[in-house]
């Protein structure tokens, strides 16, 4: 069997008292989707963090695309392939839609010594962004001040931030957080259209969506994986319905 | 309509400027010439730290530092009888430039207060080292012989020519301020400021962005510094006290952080104010700290905010 696009392998990372990973494996393969669920304070998002780089593990090793990764600043992953969207939504606020596209654009495309043409002139930079903003839905609102944006519309943003990077995988962390249901609809049908395309590793609290995206689905309680396997066999594990989705099993 | 109406008035600044010592010469009062001069080698100095502070986000409290370094620069080859202006500015931006790349390569690694108070500290070490060199004047300082020599046709000892080598070289520093600020390394800058783990996570190494941007800053600032000791024909470590770091962090501030213009107008309201009330009272700073109050409260782009369409432009 091929090596897997990431493995992640007896990760740990403690603040103070708190064991936040403990001793976590993860494989995700070239082209699956693999959610990550667990109830809240159970690790998911300083997993992400520790994924994308920019938290330390104490223990453990990750390798994305062939290579140790462990020890590269989140910029260095970047390079590789890894993109990450944010919980919290994380955009440059002053800028507008197309500019924050752009800068992630500009990124992977080669070093940003240059001090004399004006980067907003540049097509090489502004084609390609025009381009996601428009695979994401948001070509209308390119102009736009991102900071003025919808909540929702914030959200797509960060996923063409993503895009523009070119990646191999992309994380998410709660794509649909705080969106509505018609936002959080919309978001389901862009993330969709990525699937396959794209490696997703999907964090999210909504289980609707995990079990419309996800190929695999692993579950952290208090840093552990306590169960990994297709939805239908997570639905059904006895231990996974105690520990975390209880009465809220979907139907 | 705000845009022309505000290039407009920053043009008209511009030739209010460059009239100066037409003005002077006419009504034979050279003062103005010197007042207006030194405005305009602070100008530099505060958009040098504009740079790094307003659009970098980066707090350094010690600029002074880089202004002292340029006028020794200037001074010590002076002492030793090498006059000629290339050598002595060209030392003034590299050695200013290499001091601000060390300076940040140690204290970018922090950020906030920790940062503030590094770059305080640096500065702070280099003026103690300054006012204990006796071979260089200790803390008296040194009296410069002559100015920076620059052949026949650039005669720094005529006030005139000296006024538009300053004028030119702030325009200059202007023009290419707006092209960095929007070229891709500008933007970079920018970006950082306003959210620096989301530029890391698109892939931007940031660190060697803003050192660069810092070490440029200083350069500035350093030739800011070969001008001063031009201007006031003496060197004193006085110049890198912290004090001043503050005057041109407040000309900064007053004037309109991250904008190029606004730094400019900090330091002519700044300099201004200085000459006008320390004629009233040596206690002048009375009369600075509320006018900086205000507007700090109510001008968010400080003085160039107050231009029409100020506030919404960089």
């Amino acid at each position: 069997m091929a090596e897997p696009l990431l493995a992640v392998r007896g990760l740990r990372k403690r603040f103070g008292g708190l064991v936040a990973t403990d001793g976590v494996d993860l494989e995700v393969a070239e082209g699956e989707t693999l959610a990550i669920i667990g109830p809240n304070g159970a690790g998911k998002t300083t997993l992400i963090g520790q994924l994308s780089g920019d938290l330390r593990p104490d223990a453990g090793s990750i390798r994305f695309a062939g290579a140790d990764v462990t020890a590269l600043p989140a910029a260095a992953r970047s390079h590789r392939g890894l993109a990450r969207s944010f919980q919290i939504t994380s955009i440059f606020r002053d800028f507008s839609a197309l500019d924050n596209v752009a800068l992630a654009v500009q990124a992977h495309a080669g070093h940003s010594f240059r001090f004399w043409r004006p980067a907003r002139a540049e097509a090489a930079l502004r084609e390609p962004a025009a381009a996601i903003l428009e695979q994401v839905g948001l070509g209308p609102r390119a102009d736009v001040v991102a900071g003025t944006l919808a909540h929702g519309e914030q959200r797509q943003l960060e996923i063409a931030m993503a895009l523009a990077t070119r990646p191999r995988l992309l994380l998410l962390d709660e794509p649909v957080a705080g969106m509505g249901l018609d936002e959080s609809q919309r978001m389901v049908q862009l993330l969709r259209a990525l699937r396959g395309r794209h490696t997703l590793v999907l964090v999210e609290h909504d289980m609707d969506v995990v079990f419309a995206l996800a190929d695999r689905i692993s579950v952290l309680v208090y840093g552990r994986v306590i169960a990994t396997g297709a939805p239908e066999a997570i639905r059904l594990n006895a231990e996974v319905r105690r520990a975390y989705l209880g009465e809220a099993v979907p139907a | 309509m705000d845009s022309r109406a505000r290039a407009l008035a920053l043009v008209a600044g511009f030739l209010v400027l460059g009239l100066v010592p037409v003005v002077a010469a006419l009504t034979q009062q050279p003062f103005y010439l010197d007042l207006f001069r030194r405005i305009m080698i602070f100008a530099i100095a505060a958009v040098s730290l504009d740079l790094i502070l307003g659009f970098g986000g980066m707090v350094s409290f010690g600029h002074a530092a880089y202004l002292g370094i340029g006028a020794y620069a200037v001074a010590i080859p002076a002492f030793y009888g090498i006059h000629n202006g290339l050598v002595q500015w060209t030392l003034a931006l590299a050695l200013s430039g290499l001091a601000a790349l060390v300076i940040g390569a140690v204290s970018l690694r922090t950020s906030g207060v920790s940062f503030i108070m590094i770059t305080l500290a640096f500065a702070q070490m280099l003026y103690y080292l300054g006012i204990s060199i006796n071979a260089w004047g200790a803390d008296d300082g040194m009296r410069l012989a002559r100015r920076s020599q620059f052949g026949p046709v650039v005669d720094l000892a005529n006030p005139y020519v000296f006024y538009y080598v300053v004028f030119g070289l702030l325009v200059l520093l202007l023009w290419l301020g707006h092209r960095l600020v929007n070229a891709r390394f500008g933007v970079v800058i920018r970006a950082a400021r306003s959210n620096e783990p989301r530029m890391q996570a698109i892939g931007f190494a940031t660190f060697r962005y803003k050192l660069a941007a810092f070490a440029l800053s200083g350069a500035v600032c350093g030739l800011a510094g070969a001008l001063l000791t031009n201007q006031t024909e003496y060197l004193t470590p006085s110049f890198m006290h912290w004090t001043r770091s503050g005057d041109i962090m407040v000309m900064v501030i007053l004037g309109g952080m991250g904008t190029l213009f606004g730094p400019v107008l900090g330091a002519v309201a700044f300099l201004l104010l200085e000459d006008f009330l320390s004629a009233w009272t040596v206690h002048w700073q009375v009369v600075l700290g509320p006018l900086l109050v205000l507007v700090v409260l109510f001008a968010r782009r400080g003085l160039y905010g107050l231009l029409p369409g100020g506030a919404r432009h960089g």
